[in-house]
């Protein structure tokens, strides 16, 4: 069926929406594939944001895990995340598509970053919709998007998060049609977002599965990547679902990994239902009502997850597994340390995924997502720590 | 209980030279016992038809009014299943036809668990609409006349469309300004009944003071498209607003949700509300 991936995904938005998803789903055939558009978007990738980006071997991580780690380093792009790969994307497809304002939710900030300096690079405006809850915690990056020229609106509806973030932009979009593109942020919502995301960020996958052909003469046993709404996570495993050989490790924020806690993980403890446009796994109560969702990692603080990953869950190509905030936290200082390198505490899942299973996983070489840099999440380190009686 | 059609209500005040008049409130709103009441009062001050909002917490096609009203009606229990309880008791006195207005996710929700105990090891498209099944046989049996889903294309509404015809409810569409003449023929020939909801304005619900121009244009081509009554709904607060519509173009119905909340919420009684809009 158009949109779905097996039984999930579809397009469940009001009728004053659908010219405009029809209008970007035309528009993505006829650009995407197009040799001046490839070039152009490549040209950005490479001279402005930063591409390819290094695959990095981790001795001394590697060493006390037993285990080969390699990191697919999404921290050092421009802006400091795999974001920036979707925003170019879709930022210059608006300008094929003669749009000239761009408008984005973004829940920790990073997405609305790459949203306002993609949009600052190709000459568009940009207004990023934010949860007050949000802006609150991530005052750092709305000052960055002020400096990059974009208007942050504060969402204080809701649950002040990202999924109302979200809400606020679909409704803007209705309205603001005609001369508007949606940049969204991650492989998820009504299609054809979940597959241009995806399309965007396979860049990710293109090249590790490449980088580590050439430094080991083979593919890895495991790709890990940490899966919120799952667009780095898409981006990389989608250069491998082929290969069978390949396990590949899609890892959920467990929250604080108490019985019946808040939490991100919508594949592992949520069911199907219907949000932001699409079929997919949701965290709700009994009733159908979206339930608050709760991460360490604001980045994966969502209570959908794009409909790809709750396909390849159902059809078991991906294992989803969780990582709590502890776990997140623990690793996050353990790479730090040993190859000074600070993930992101997005990405810090993923590493605690490989710390938990490496007595399983011994001589096995595994490909990590790091999808971005922890410098954004300093504050909320120190606090964590402080609380558990630790120091920096 | 022996109601009218939708349809039927519609033509009867079009005989009798009046509009028909359909007011939105969300379930459990303003209070879950007061509710109740607002709809018997409603009904005696001439709603035609109602729309009981289902609440949802991420109501996308509605503007704050509705939204935070919605928010309310979720903290004070509106639900489908207040909702059927509600109506088992309360829908032989209320004389007006009576449709659900929400998101898709209560709806396929309701009858999720016991759709899996029913039917293990089945496709997602399977669940749901035995799902839906469990709840339309339930709604049917209080009179529930029809749904309107506003996060609900024609793209993804078959087994909808499939399973509300089975207990004899209707399928409501939604087209608005930006919707084409080819696209209400679609909604038309899928089967969609009662009454077509024309959106006035390319945004979310909520008032404004006067209608964009452009309502002729969508009016005209959904009068071309459907052979059903038209509503015209979002951003109506007051009768004068349809002054310079032309009288073919004059929609059979009217629908009413942000400025009856407000309204309601600056203490103001029902029967001043419905006043203007019954002469």
């Amino acid at each position: 069926m158009n949109g779905y991936f097996g039984q999930f995904g579809g397009r469940f938005v009001p009728e004053l929406l659908m010219p405009p998803l029809v209008e970007l789903e035309h528009s993505s055939a006829k650009f995407l594939n197009r040799s001046d558009f490839k070039e152009e978007l490549s040209e950005l990738l490479t001279d402005y944001a930063g591409r390819a980006t290094p695959l990095t071997f981790c001795p001394a991580f590697s060493a006390e895990l037993g285990v080969k780690v390699f990191l697919k380093r999404e921290d050092l792009l421009h802006t400091g995340a795999h974001k920036v790969n979707n925003t170019l994307g879709q930022a210059l497809l608006a300008k094929k598509m003669s749009k000239k304002n761009l408008i984005a939710e973004t829940g920790a900030g990073q997405h609305g970053v790459a949203t306002a300096a993609a949009a600052a690079r190709l000459g568009l405006s940009a207004k990023i919709f934010m949860g007050a809850v949000d802006v609150e915690r991530q005052r750092a990056n709305v000052d960055r998007m002020n400096l990059l020229g974009a208007e942050v609106v504060v969402v204080s509806n809701g649950t002040q998060t990202l999924k109302d973030a979200i809400n606020e932009t679909l409704r803007y979009w209705i309205a603001h049609q005609d001369d508007t593109l949606y940049c969204f942020g991650t492989a998820a919502g009504p299609h054809p977002f979940p597959e241009l995301v995806a399309h965007f960020q396979s860049v990710i996958g293109l090249e590790a599965r490449d980088q580590i052909l050439k430094k080991t003469g083979t593919l890895p046993d495991y790709v890990v990547a940490a899966v919120g709404g799952g667009s780095n996570a898409i981006g990389i495993f989608r250069h491998f679902l082929n290969n069978q050989e390949v396990c590949l490790i899609g890892v959920e924020a467990a929250g604080t990994g108490e019985p019946g806690c808040y939490n991100s993980a919508s594949i592992n403890l949520g069911r199907p239902g219907v949000l932001h446009g699409q079929l997919s796994m949701l965290l709700q109560d009994e009733a159908g009502q979206v339930l608050p969702s709760h991460s360490i990692s604001a980045g994966l603080d969502y209570p959908g997850v794009g409909p790809e990953h709750a396909h390849l869950a159902a059809i078991g190509r991906v294992r989803y597994e969780m990582a709590a905030d502890a776990d997140a936290l623990n690793a996050c200082c353990l790479l730090s340390r040993a190859e000074g390198i600070i993930p992101a505490l997005e990405s810090s899942h993923a590493l605690a995924w490989v710390i938990k299973r490496a007595p399983e996983i011994q001589g096995r070489t595994v490909l990590i997502c790091l999808s971005g840099r922890g410098d954004k999440d300093l504050d909320i380190i120190k606090n964590a720590l402080t609380e558990r009686g630790l120091k920096l | 209980m022996k109601i009218a059609t939708l349809a039927n209500i519609i033509t009867s005040d079009k005989n009798n030279g009046r509009m028909t008049l359909i007011p939105f409130l969300p379930a459990a709103f303003p209070e879950a016992n007061l509710f109740w009441s607002t709809l018997t009062e409603l009904s005696e001050n001439g709603a035609g038809i109602i729309e009981i909002g289902v609440p949802f917490s991420d109501p996308v096609a509605d503007g704050p009014q509705v939204a935070a009203a919605s928010e309310i009606a979720l903290k004070n229990g509106g639900s489908l299943a207040y909702i059927l309880a509600g109506l088992a008791e309360k829908r032989a006195k209320l004389e007006c036809g009576l449709v659900l207005m929400g998101y898709v996710n209560p709806f396929i929700q309701y009858g999720w668990a016991n759709a899996r105990r029913k039917k293990k090891e089945v496709s997602l498209v399977e669940i749901i609409e035995t799902s839906l099944d469990i709840l339309a046989e339930k709604l049917a049996r209080v009179a529930v006349q029809g749904l309107i889903v506003p996060d609900l294309p024609l793209e993804e509404s078959e087994i909808w469309l499939k399973v509300l015809k089975k207990y004899g409810l209707t399928l409501i569409a939604l087209v608005g300004p930006n919707t084409s003449f080819e696209k209400m023929k679609n909604y038309a020939e899928a089967g969609v009944g009662g009454y077509v909801y024309v959106v006035s304005v390319l945004g979310t619900t909520g008032e404004r003071s006067e209608l964009p121009l452009e309502v002729t244009r969508t009016l005209t081509r959904a009068r071309g498209a459907f052979n059903l009554p038209l509503a015209l709904g979002f951003g109506l607060n007051s009768p004068r607003q349809l002054d310079y519509l032309p009288a073919n173009l004059k929609p059979e119905a009217v629908i009413f949700g942000s400025s009856l909340i407000r309204h309601l919420e600056q203490g103001h009684s029902v029967a001043a509300f419905m006043e203007p809009w019954r002469k």
